[in-house]
């Protein structure tokens, strides 16, 4: 070998292959020395992490039947499945079925009574078992079981017959054509028939402090009052988990709540949320994602149509007339939630947009007290027929942000000759019988209209709801309009949704101007999570931030 | 002796009855109750709540109401909680370590610092220690627990860091150090208010043996000033110290509301807190009675200890 090099530089050849070698080595490394974009992130292949899950509500309830509140629904989300989902934008997605039955493919007859539900073949329960359409039929069975202290059964109540025609596949006859069913399906989470069969007191089985379901996640342990733990299920049939544990940490005061968000204690804020006051000061924290998710509830002032005062509609328009709303969104909730006329939220397919804007004007409320006749009386407060225009106005004690909304609301309606008093409850009082059987003067209340993404307000709305008038339902406000409720039955037996869609913006029309209750605003959740936790997406049609927990992940 | 444990027997038994029937009506005289939590929820109707009003029981006159809540009481059967069903007895037993860690530890350094501090107080009437201690007791039982404990946390966990904000133990780590770490500031800001207390009752107790004749005999006899106060003052004076324990005796066991708030402690009391929230009557009447049948058997245990303690005193 030549110890003098043939070429023109002073490499050999031995060095100018390895230097290739290097480049090329260097340069596949590279490119993750600067870190993978965003959309390059993959779930990890196996569960890895965990997600500590703050909620200022302690769920206790683990039996998805049975009459549960709104943090318990977040730990079902995952330790159950149902037949169908509904997913952000309002489609229903299969679940534990293969598709969602409609007329067009036949899982729905043509009247709307007879359902075929084809199931998937590869679910087992967290046990090892199968999951089969015994499961299901045991399900609907329990619920409307008189003994079962199930949370609800309408729609339920309606089913007949159901048939297990083989293990992927159950039918069931309705009593009625009902529209709505779909929507409550995806609330209705499916339990073990093998497991719950044995029980001999449905209420207090075993199985409600240690579940099994066939979701994403399996139940781990619990410390009473302070967490509870969920661990990845490998075997689930759907996405992911991506997570090995899951933790739902009860912290009972919403400073305190707020405080461990800050310190980096718990990675994401459940219910209830971050108050609109620290909104601004969340925003700004560094590693943190806030956002500002659309609620489908709405909050408004609801009016007891019984009360003499309010059974004059020129008296409810004044008032809508001389309510500040947008003073009241962005000096008291600081900007956060958004003004609407109705109380379909606006990110639903059935919102009506055209429904006029109120605008706050106390001349024109004034005068359309005076043209109905109501005169200011000795002490400046409105009188007609021997009726005050005084009332009270509830709400949750301790809420302060409604009470300051309350006291403006006072000054503004005393400008046009209307007394407001205050009259706030605690929790447990105001929203018993006061609320429902509607002994209220007024409330300042926020509702969620919808289930699911349906449409079908007749709880709220029909003449037959009137709980304080002997019917079954919560119509609070006590609204009665023949128009509307033939509308709502319409609505509830039609499947086609563009013919639905027509028949709630009428509903939506006609509310607005019999004005049961005045809109303040939609409510707006504000949202919190770590950075780095992908797969994070609000469902304004479920009621929990953890609806699909099973696509979370962390970055790697 | 045996007299008398029976006539407290019925005394207590007749106690616990009056007790569980007040509680009782004053709980159901409550406007709202257990339907109220779910009031709002979009899908429930008001058929939904009078069912559930019906399976639970709650349609039944009041009398019946309680006498079945009673029968099954004296049969072991506490009830079911109106929330998930799980029997009162577990429910009530899930928070039990908690409480015990905390309350156990808090009694504890109140006991230990409480005593010391009035013991030197009374030796030492009217030095600067000693106005320092009253002073300082004016103020830790002024100032309410919830306003320390935020304080607490402000200074030690969010300025400095050095103690955790809250909770029991860190998830994920369970180990003895980590429960003393969170120990360390709830059961501190729960001692004050009853060092504040003991150091007072201490150093009464305390000024009154070392006013009597034997005292003044023992230092006439030479004795050291140590010894007169280890061997005769302090055993005396702990005698009406005795009582004062065991009325602190329920406390141990049903927790302290507001502390455990404040630092999100899964305790007694916290249950207590909630079940009220949720008018979740069984398991604040298992509560109540539990408190109950504590108070009494701390006030009996106590007037035992001091009667085998002190021989001035014969039991009834």
């Amino acid at each position: 070998m030549n110890k003098h090099p043939a070429t023109t530089s002073n490499y050999s050849r031995r060095d100018a292959l390895r230097l290739m070698a290097l480049t090329g080595a260097a340069s596949l490394i590279a490119p993750n020395l600067l870190g993978k974009p965003a959309f390059g992130q993959t779930p990890p292949a196996s569960p890895t992490g965990r997600v500590v899950v703050g909620l200022s509500q302690e769920p206790t309830v683990f039996h998805p039947l049975m009459a549960k509140i709104e943090v318990d629904d977040g730990v079902h989300f995952s330790l159950f499945d149902a037949l169908f989902r509904i997913d952000p934008e309002g489609v229903l997605q299969p679940n534990l079925a293969v598709e969602v039955p409609s007329q067009e493919n036949g899982g729905i007859s043509e009247d709307g009574l007879n359902w075929r539900i084809r199931l998937r073949d590869d679910v087992r329960w967290h046990d090892g078992e199968p999951f089969t359409a015994e499961d299901v039929k045991f399900t609907i069975e329990l619920i409307t079981n008189p003994d079962f202290r199930a949370w609800r059964t309408t729609g339920h109540a309606l089913v007949r017959d159901i048939t297990v025609v083989s293990p992927t596949e159950v039918t069931w006859r309705m009593e009625e054509p009902f529209a709505p069913y779909l929507s409550f399906l995806t609330e209705t989470f499916i339990v073990p028939k093998h497991i719950l069969e044995k029980e001999a007191d449905p209420n207090a089985a075993a199985f409600n402090q240690a579940p099994i379901g066939t979701g994403a996640f399996k139940w781990g342990q619990r410390v009473a009052g302070d967490h509870l733990e969920l661990v990845a299920n490998p075997d689930y049939f759907g996405e992911g988990p991506y997570l090995e544990r899951l933790i739902f940490k009860y912290i009972p005061d919403l400073t305190v709540f707020y405080t461990q968000f800050k310190s980096g204690d718990v990675d994401m804020v459940g219910q209830a949320f971050i108050t609109p006051d620290n909104y601004a000061e969340a925003s700004n924290l560094p590693g943190r994602v806030v956002t500002l998710v659309p609620s489908p509830s709405v909050e408004s002032i609801y009016l007891n149509l019984e009360r003499p005062q309010f059974k004059d509609r020129a008296v409810r328009e004044a008032l809508y007339a001389a309510m500040d709303r947008q003073a009241i969104i962005d000096a008291l909730y600081y900007g956060v939630p958004t003004a609407t006329e109705t109380f379909m939220p606006q990110q639903s397919f059935y919102y009506n947009p055209d429904r006029p804007a109120e605008k706050f004007n106390l001349d024109r409320a004034r005068q359309i007290l005076d043209e109905a006749g109501w005169v200011p009386g000795p002490d400046g407060i409105r009188a007609k027929d021997g009726v005050r225009l005084s009332f009270a106005n509830s709400t949750t004690s301790g809420n302060h942000l409604r009470e300051q909304a309350q006291q403006f609301l006072q000054q503004t309606f005393a400008e046009i000759g209307v007394e407001m008093t205050i009259s706030n409850l605690p929790a447990a009082v105001m929203w018993g019988d006061f609320w429902a059987l509607s002994q209220f003067d007024t409330a300042m209340v926020g509702i969620t209209y919808l289930i699911g993404a349906d449409p079908d307000v007749t709880n709220r709305f029909h003449t037959r709801a009137i709980a304080a008038q002997g019917g079954r339902g919560s119509n609070n406000a006590q609204y009665s309009n023949p128009e509307v409720d033939a509308l709502l039955e319409e609505g509830s037996r039609t499947f086609d949704q563009e013919a639905r869609r027509a028949i709630y913006h009428k509903v939506q029309e006609l509310v607005r101007h019999d004005l049961p209750f005045l809109p303040l605003f939609q409510n707006t959740q504000v949202r919190g999570h770590k950075e780095g936790l992908h797969g994070v997406v609000p469902n304004p049609n479920t009621r929990t931030e953890s609806w699909n927990a099973a696509n979370w992940y962390w970055a790697s | 002796m045996r007299a008398f444990l029976l006539s407290r027997l019925s005394q207590s038994l007749v106690l616990l009855v009056i007790v569980s029937v007040i509680g009782f009506v004053i709980l159901n005289l409550m406007p709202g109750g257990p339907m109220a939590q779910y009031g709002l929820d979009p899908g429930m109707t008001q058929d939904d709540l009078d069912r559930l009003k019906e399976q639970l029981g709650l349609n039944r006159p009041l009398w019946v109401q309680y006498l079945d809540w009673a029968w099954r009481l004296v049969q072991g059967d506490w009830g079911h909680s109106f929330r998930d069903g799980a029997s009162v007895l577990a429910v009530i037993g899930r928070h039990l370590f908690a409480t015990l860690l905390l309350m156990g530890s808090s009694t504890v350094i109140a006991i230990a610092l409480g005593t010391w501090i009035g013991i030197r107080g009374a030796t030492h009437r009217y030095s600067g220690f000693d106005y320092l201690a009253t002073i300082g007791a004016m103020v830790a039982l002024s100032i309410p627990t919830f306003w320390f404990g935020l304080v607490g946390i402000y200074v030690f966990s969010l300025r400095l860091g050095w103690l955790p904000a809250g909770n029991m133990y860190t998830i994920g780590d369970g180990s003895v150090l980590d429960y003393l770490h969170h120990l360390i500031l709830p059961s501190l800001v729960l001692a004050l208010v009853h060092v504040a207390i003991w150091s007072r009752y201490m150093r009464t107790a305390t000024l009154d043996v070392i006013s009597q004749d034997f005292v003044k005999t023992a230092r006439a006899k030479g004795v050291s000033e140590r010894r007169v106060l280890l061997k005769h003052v302090v055993g005396n004076a702990l005698l009406p110290m005795i009582t004062l324990a065991g009325m602190q005796l329920p406390s141990l066991l049903t927790g302290a509301l507001v502390t455990e708030t404040v630092f999100t402690w899964p305790g007694m009391g916290r249950l207590f807190l909630d079940a009220l929230g949720y008018s979740d009557y069984p398991v604040v009447m298992g509560l109540l009675m539990f408190s109950a049948i504590l108070v009494i058997l701390g006030n009996l245990i106590a007037d035992i200890v001091i009667a085998i303690v002190d021989p001035r005193i014969r039991l009834a």
